[in-house]
């Protein structure tokens, strides 16, 4: 009875996102006050009827209700309770009703914090929103419904895929959901004022701060996405260029670049069709991406069921969705060029020109992830291109990108100068050389390693300049406003992702060995000692649990417990151990005894030590935080366009 | 003009996608030819299965032809496929070599104790990168390598009675009447 109601709510909710979707616009073009505050007691029924089936789903989950099919084939009565709730996302039907839920939490947090916006402007954001509503549900409904019935009841279930019984998984998937639903927003918000045809400057900045927070949303997600792929899928690597990653990834890179131009419209008018422009990108990237990984079009390693029918629907709403925005835009976007003029050497041009790379890099992605698809096309055969491709091109974009940042913040808007640019490029230069320096006598000829110290140490030294600059130039109070301190915190970032990937890609060192109780290998200035075997167990699964003592200098550093895992359904899961340090990991995966009658023996251990890698999530942390940092500007907040930006350096000597 | 620009592109993608959708209901994902047909079969050096002291790599494996079949304990249609190699594909009298692809080896051996092992000797691709150079799609997958190391004929899915009359014995055909 009760998973019946929750098909309910999701049929009710459908027919108020209909009414969120048509009713507001039509009332925002009529002119219709009544219609126009439809918009959000509609979008608060939608969510109150998207939040109920989500529950009623989480509670057939805790409750062992084998009779809904989608229950049974992703959950079993020896599931601990909270692997249990995230099976509800574990496979498509629950993903999906994932992904409206989010988009609901994003609308209706947009109904009650949008009090100080123009309702008409409003009616057309929660209706544009209503209607990816609209979409998503039929959906569900029509072909990926998972309230299901299976009759008669199975006794038990299926199992939760062993690789997603990871506290990752628990928090991966909606993190990096409410960033990229979340650009829903910023994409409601362009196609309001398309449709308004005032392409004021305002728009820009209520849009700002929802842009910001779905992009650090989403910069957390990937982030924890590749923390898990490294703790969980036991090959040590942290980044893969496979197909669903890469569909994170993108909106992503769009993202970095409609933040910015985002920026620049705000405050100087300028480039308004290009920055509603990248927030159709962004947020149909994020769509496609949900199309490439649902489809089936594409295979993936996270082999998603996937149903040719479920394709081309998503299709049609690709077609409906992207087709029907970029029409618009091709429609009503802005003829003339507004906004003040600025010189070739200026703030807007070094957005434009980061702009621009990091599109390219989105585009080269984008094209790497469908190579396959364009070799059936063009009758080439499959071809897909691997991580040597991705590795190559990325670097060769994001490394004139790592050189322009910290001019950044010294750029003026509207004309530079170049004098300051000067000093900085001598001073963050000087310190990079030196650092550079250093770490050739450290890192032995690894020219990766010195590279990335050197551009880590540039981008951090500039960045650092510029804070001393405004600490020393500004009175107290307006040195650093949360969209500034914002864009420091995630500049440093970068640095500090550099750091991470450059020095753990070029100085880690993997084993394979053989070890015997009591024998050690020594990697990287540490003792791995081996002391053997023991037998445990967990809630649905037992596993040979190997004992590995860390020692440095015959100094025992501390043990590792690295696991082999069978899960009560036969399924075979590596938990490796990982002693985690801010500037080494340790990194021990227990493989398989050398004589299976012998667990007490030999076994294979794969051994890892790993400089700096958690830099790269700490980076990206950094990235994340800034996002959110920025989105509290007080300036997003107020009605009004203030006549000068606070963000504009003054004219003072360096 | 230029407006319509990114509009052209979508449509120029969907045009892409629609083909995608409609490709893969029309073909078999499994009758793609494989480039590697006719080319030297990529080096390899991988550790026997249960022994991983020990390496197999190609060079010791030319000299006569032999079937390299790609398997896994965590591959559903392999389990269909194995009576196949138990019977059949022994019978054709060439040697089959194990290609266990991105598989725990505790899990390999207990699924072969449990369906039996009709291979002469077991390589074990843990991390699936040799995997890659064989252009290994999915599990199953079979290979026929000839005497000199040369991939004669590839199947993607399960050897099935009919893919054995129809498509190995003929490859086998080939490779007899090119012997001296």
């Amino acid at each position: 009875m009760i998973p019946e109601l929750g098909q309910f709510a999701l049929a009710l909710a459908l027919l108020l996102a209909l009414v969120q979707g048509v009713l507001p616009i039509l009332g925002a073009w009529r002119g219709n006050a009544a219609l126009i505050a439809v918009a959000r007691p509609a979008a608060a029924g939608q969510g109150i009827f998207v939040f109920t089936a989500m529950a009623i789903l989480i509670h057939a989950f805790l409750h062992y209700d084998f009779s809904v099919a989608y229950v049974a084939d992703n959950s079993n009565l020896a599931l601990p309770w909270y692997y249990r709730i995230t099976a509800v996302w574990g496979a498509h039907e629950g993903s999906m009703l994932l992904w409206v839920f989010i988009l609901n939490i994003w609308s209706v947090a947009l109904a009650a914090f949008s009090r100080h916006l123009p309702p008409a402007f409003v009616a057309r954001v929660l209706g544009v929103l209503g209607l990816i509503g609209v979409g998503f549900l039929a959906f569900i409904l029509f072909t990926s419904n998972p309230f299901l019935r299976e009759l008669p009841m199975p006794a038990d279930g299926g199992d939760l895929n062993p690789v997603l019984q990871d506290p990752g998984m628990t928090f991966h998937p909606p993190v990096l959901y409410m960033g990229y639903v979340g650009f829903s927003v910023a994409f409601a918000f362009s196609i309001a004022a398309l449709l308004g045809g005032g392409m004021e400057q305002a728009w820009v900045r209520w849009a700002r701060p929802w842009t910001n927070v779905a992009w650090a949303f989403l910069t957390l997600g990937i982030v924890a996405g590749s923390w898990w792929a490294y703790a969980e899928l036991g090959w040590g690597g942290w980044w893969f260029w496979d197909p669903v990653e890469n569909a994170s990834f993108m909106p992503w890179l769009v993202g970095v670049a409609l933040i910015h131009a985002q920026a620049v419209t705000e405050k100087r008018g300028s480039l308004p069709a290009w920055t509603v422009l990248l927030s159709l990108f962004a947020f149909s990237l994020s769509l496609l991406g949900t199309f490439l990984v649902r489809s089936g079009v594409l295979t993936s390693v996270h082999a998603f069921a996937s149903d040719p029918r479920r394709g081309l629907y998503i299709l049609g709403f690709l077609i409906v969705v992207i087709g029907g925005s970029l029409l618009l835009y091709a429609i009503r976007a802005p003829k003339v060029a507004t906004g003040k003029p600025f010189a070739p050497l200026s703030r807007e041009t070094g957005v434009m020109v980061a702009n621009l790379l990091f599109t390219t890099a989105a585009a080269m992605v984008l094209l790497g992830t469908l190579f396959p698809l364009i070799g059936d096309a063009l009758n080439l055969g499959r071809i897909s291109v691997g991580p040597p491709y991705f590795g190559f091109l990325f670097v060769m974009l994001m490394a004139p990108a790592v050189l322009l940042l910290p001019f950044g913040p010294y750029l003026r808007w509207g004309r530079a100068e170049g004098r300051q640019l000067t000093a900085m490029a001598w001073r963050a230069g000087v310190a990079a050389v030196i650092c550079a320096v250093v770490a050739a006598v450290f890192a032995q000829g690894h020219l990766r390693a010195i590279a990335g110290v050197a551009g880590a140490v540039w981008v951090g030294a500039g960045t650092l300049a510029y804070i001393v600059k405004r600490w020393r130039e500004m009175p107290r109070g307006r040195r650093y406003p949360a969209e500034m301190a914002g864009m420091l915190v995630a500049h440093t970032g970068v640095a500090i992702f550099v750091i991470g990937v450059m020095l753990s890609e070029s100085l880690s060192v993997e084993r394979d060995v053989r070890l015997a109780p009591g024998q050690s290998q020594s990697i990287g200035g540490y003792d791995f000692r081996f002391d053997g075997v023991e037998e445990t167990e967990g809630p649905n699964w037992r596993a040979d649990e190997g004992i590995v003592t860390i020692l440095r200098d015959g100094a025992t550093v501390g043990t590792m417990h690295p696991q082999k895992r069978t899960y009560s359904r036969g399924q075979v899961q590596t938990e490796s151990a990982i002693d985690a340090g801010l500037f080494r990991d340790i990194y021990v995966a227990l493989g398989e005894p050398m004589d299976a009658n012998d667990v007490q023996g030999a076994w294979a251990l794969r051994l890892y030590h790993k400089p700096f890698v958690r830099w790269i999530w700490l980076g990206g942390l950094f990235m994340m935080a800034g996002g959110f940092l920025a989105a509290c500007e007080r300036r997003f907040r107020a009605k009004k366009i203030a006549a000068e930006s606070t963000l504009e350096p003054k004219a003072t000597p360096a | 003009m230029s407006r319509l620009l990114p509009l052209i592109g979508f449509l120029l993608l969907v045009g892409l996608f629609g083909f995608g959708i409609w490709w893969n209901t029309q073909h078999d994902q499994r009758e793609i030819a494989s480039p590697l047909i006719d080319k030297p079969a990529p080096a390899f050096a991988l550790p026997v299965l249960g022994e991983p002291s020990r390496t197999v790599d190609k060079a010791s494996l030319l000299g006569k032809p032999y079937f390299l079949n790609v398997f896994a304990s965590w591959c559903i249609e392999c389990v269909h496929e194995h009576p196949m190699l138990m019977t059949d594909m022994k019978r054709l009298g060439l040697p089959i070599v194990g290609f266990n692809y991105k598989d725990e080896p505790e899990a390999a051996m207990a699924w072969l104790s449990e369906h039996g092992d009709p291979f002469d000797v077991i390589v074990a691709d843990r991390d699936g990168r040799a995997g890659i150079d064989f252009g290994v799609y999915a599990a199953p997958e079979t290979f026929l390598i000839d005497a000199k190391g040369v991939i004669r004929y590839k199947r993607i899915g399960p050897i099935t009675p009919e893919v054995i009359e129809k498509e190995i014995r003929p490859a086998l055909a080939a490779l007899a009447k090119e012997a001296p």
